[in-house]
């Protein structure tokens, strides 16, 4: 019969091979889906993972797209990696993502016109402050109520949108904008702009800001006592307790972390590409980044990889859905097809199967010999 | 303030039906769960009910085939979490999250040109005699078959775990899976079933919002009722009973909320469009708070992954 053990042998080498595996056979369903909708499979799949880069037509476009949506996937991903890691699942990301823009938002145009150069810092310490406060409902009501995170966490995507459409339609709507929904375009108020530092690269600080955070976030999970404890809680929650680790620090310092990083994601996203608050300004990358986090395997290094994987399924999926009329909802169901195989391929690293046949056979008895 | 536009008796009906979509997928979840399987994909799971019930709803005309497909839909998106929650062993919250993205972003690839139709409406049965009762008659006895099936599902499952053997099965399973193994009970296969049967209560709850509820299909239009049927069913303790009133409460909650909204108050719209989440974390705040922390009502062996085979 078969047998489920877990391996004693970590291998680096199946941990690195598992998500390739899971990309390729997301690669083979995804080309069935698009058969099924009369498309032809490998172009579609060309289009979407070949030509945003290589293509000569294309990548003059989808090169610094491809930049510009993977930094707020890495860094909201970043974040939830260290909670899942522990067990504490945030998967409101998404409305901290949203907090962290308001209030950065709201500090920008609270100041408008003013030229100074605090006031970006000073954004992006509100973007900080937006996602943790935000993120810090479910840890508070955690460690107080024992309430659970996730349903929490959720509950306040929902929440936080309503806030959106109540600012972008009230509180910050721009009082020169005949009255339409959606505030100033913060990318034109200079002191609060977040431009390309080096142009037709798709590069502003927020990629900059992602990259530092990928290697702070290595050197903090290997080597930080912090991070040893973190793995430890989600690993053996009750040889972590016995050891003397706080898990209610853990868990506000898991959800802070992927709170503030989130938030900071939202205020990037806000000075930068999107430009303004409106009723349509998050457009799921909360979400996705759950995905990131668990194709990168939970590892800084690995999420870096990661989100632009997933930002060259949004960009090509783009580019199919304008040359081959594929719609974007395909997409979404092939990046939940990767996460599916992803979770599916997990097994291989951890156990060990193996095919026991010793039990099926009757086995002879030796005679017994003096 | 102007409350006399509401005629109570049609509020309470038809707050039986704003509720009749989540008490379904939260019942179908308490299923499952009382075997020790955390299934989060349940938006997932009643998003594609609502868009599989409604295509052949539509194509055929018969709201009852309608239902039957919403059902087969929803146990079609349980048997992946299934396969892979199951056989290939793998994380039920990461799975859970992966069902539902999969199957809002499916849904919404299957409901590109069903936008803006109206489907066939599902006739209400009235009980004879009883709905003739002045006020309880349109209250209670006016409804369709779905709404008195969803009733009869939560009498029939208390039934199912207080005083059958299979129950007792499923709950044994969920409450410690390696001594339900060495007694020799197939917990995978019972793990199995339950998150199908989850699926199917899910697919119909989702079945109903489209065809009855609203009825129409809009992208993502359950638009968090499957994470509230999963409140729910912490809300109610695993208890088929609690659940009932649990989801009329918040069927209360929500069609208050459009009553509102209906008679143009001074209160924000966003705000009261926000207050099934906040009531819904109350809930769960006033939940988690009145238990100590050794005696949560939870299977014990919720969430966990069995190894053996």
């Amino acid at each position: 019969m078969l047998k489920i053990e877990p391996r004693k042998n970590h291998s680096n080498f199946l941990e690195v091979s598992a998500p390739v595996i899971a990309v390729f056979l997301t690669m083979i369903f995804g080309g069935f889906l698009f058969l099924s909708m009369g498309k032809n499979p490998f172009e579609a799949i060309k289009l979407i993972f070949w030509d945003p880069i290589m293509s000569p037509t294309f990548s003059e476009y989808s090169r610094p797209q491809l930049v510009i949506k993977a930094a707020p996937l890495i860094l909201i991903a970043l974040g939830l990696s260290f909670g899942f890691r522990a067990n504490i699942w945030n998967i409101g990301a998404e409305g901290q993502y949203i907090m962290g823009a308001l209030i950065s938002g709201s500090i920008g145009l609270a100041l408008y016109p003013l030229d100074s150069m605090v006031i970006f810092p000073l954004m992006i310490l509100g973007g900080i402050i937006g996602g943790v406060l935000w993120a810090m409902i479910p840890a508070i009501l955690k460690i107080r109520f024992n309430t659970n995170e996730i349903l929490v966490s959720l509950m306040l995507v929902y929440v936080a949108e309503q806030i959106l459409a109540l600012a972008s339609v009230g509180f910050l709507r721009n009082p020169e904008g005949l009255g339409f929904p959606g505030s100033r375009d913060l990318s034109k108020y200079p002191s609060a702009a977040n431009p390309e530092l080096i142009a037709n690269s798709g590069i502003h600080m927020g990629v900059i800001f992602s990259i530092i955070a990928v290697i702070v976030l290595t050197y903090f999970l290997i080597y930080h006592r912090l991070g040893f404890q973190i793995k430890l809680l989600g690993q053996a929650p009750k040889a972590s307790k016995f050891s003397g680790v706080n898990s209610n620090y853990i868990i506000i310092f898991c959800l802070g972390l992927s709170g503030g990083l989130a938030g900071v994601a939202g205020m990037f996203e806000l000075t930068g590409p999107a430009g303004l608050i409106n009723i349509d300004f998050n457009v799921g990358y909360g979400f996705t980044a759950i995905i990131v986090a668990f194709l990168g395997r939970l590892h800084p290094i690995g999420i870096l990889f990661a989100g632009l994987l997933m930002s060259l399924t949004y960009v090509g999926g783009e580019l199919a859905q304008f040359m081959l009329n594929i719609p974007a909802a395909a997409i979404q169901v092939f990046q939940g097809m990767l996460l599916f195989f992803l979770l599916s391929t997990d097994l291989l690293v951890s156990y060990k199967i193996s095919l026991n046949l010793s039990n099926l056979k009757t086995k002879k008895l030796k005679p017994f010999k003096k | 303030m102007d409350f006399s536009d509401i005629n109570f008796s049609l509020l309470i009906a038809s707050l039986i039906v704003a509720a009749t979509p989540i008490l379904l997928a939260a019942l179908g979840e308490l299923i499952t769960e009382k075997s020790g399987v955390l299934n989060l994909g349940v938006e997932g799971m009643m998003i594609f009910g609502a868009i599989s019930g409604f295509i052949v709803t539509i194509e055929t005309k018969n709201p009852w085939l309608g239902f039957l497909c919403s059902c087969v839909g929803g146990m079609l998106l349980a048997s992946i979490f299934a396969v892979v929650t199951q056989i290939f062993r793998a994380n039920q919250v990461a799975s859970g999250l992966a069902l539902t993205l999969f199957g809002l972003g499916l849904s919404a690839l299957l409901g590109q040109s069903y936008t803006g139709i109206k489907p066939v409406a599902f006739p209400d049965m009235h009980i004879p005699i009883l709905a003739d009762i002045p006020i309880i008659g349109i209250i209670l006895f006016q409804h369709d078959f779905i709404v008195y099936f969803s009733i009869f599902a939560v009498i029939f499952v208390y039934f199912l775990f207080r005083n059958s053997h299979f129950g007792l099965i499923i709950k044994a399973i969920g409450e410690n899976h390696d001594s339900a193994h060495a007694l020799g009970y197939k917990v995978i296969l019972i793990r199995f079933f339950t998150i199908l049967i989850g699926g199917a209560f899910a697919g119909l709850g989702g079945g109903y919002l489209s065809l009855v509820r609203v009825p129409q299909w809009t992208e993502g239009m359950t638009a968090g009722a499957g994470w509230i049927a999963l409140a729910l069913v912490v809300f109610a303790s695993w208890q088929p009973f609690r659940l009932l009133i649990g989801a009329y409460i918040f069927g209360g909650i929500t069609l208050l909320q459009l009553n509102l909204q209906a008679l143009g108050l001074e209160i924000n719209v966003a705000l009261l469009s926000m207050s099934p989440y906040l009531v819904t974390i109350g809930v769960l705040v006033f939940m988690s708070a009145r238990r100590n922390k050794n005696s949560l009502e939870a299977p014990r062996s919720l969430g966990k992954t069995f190894f053996g085979l």
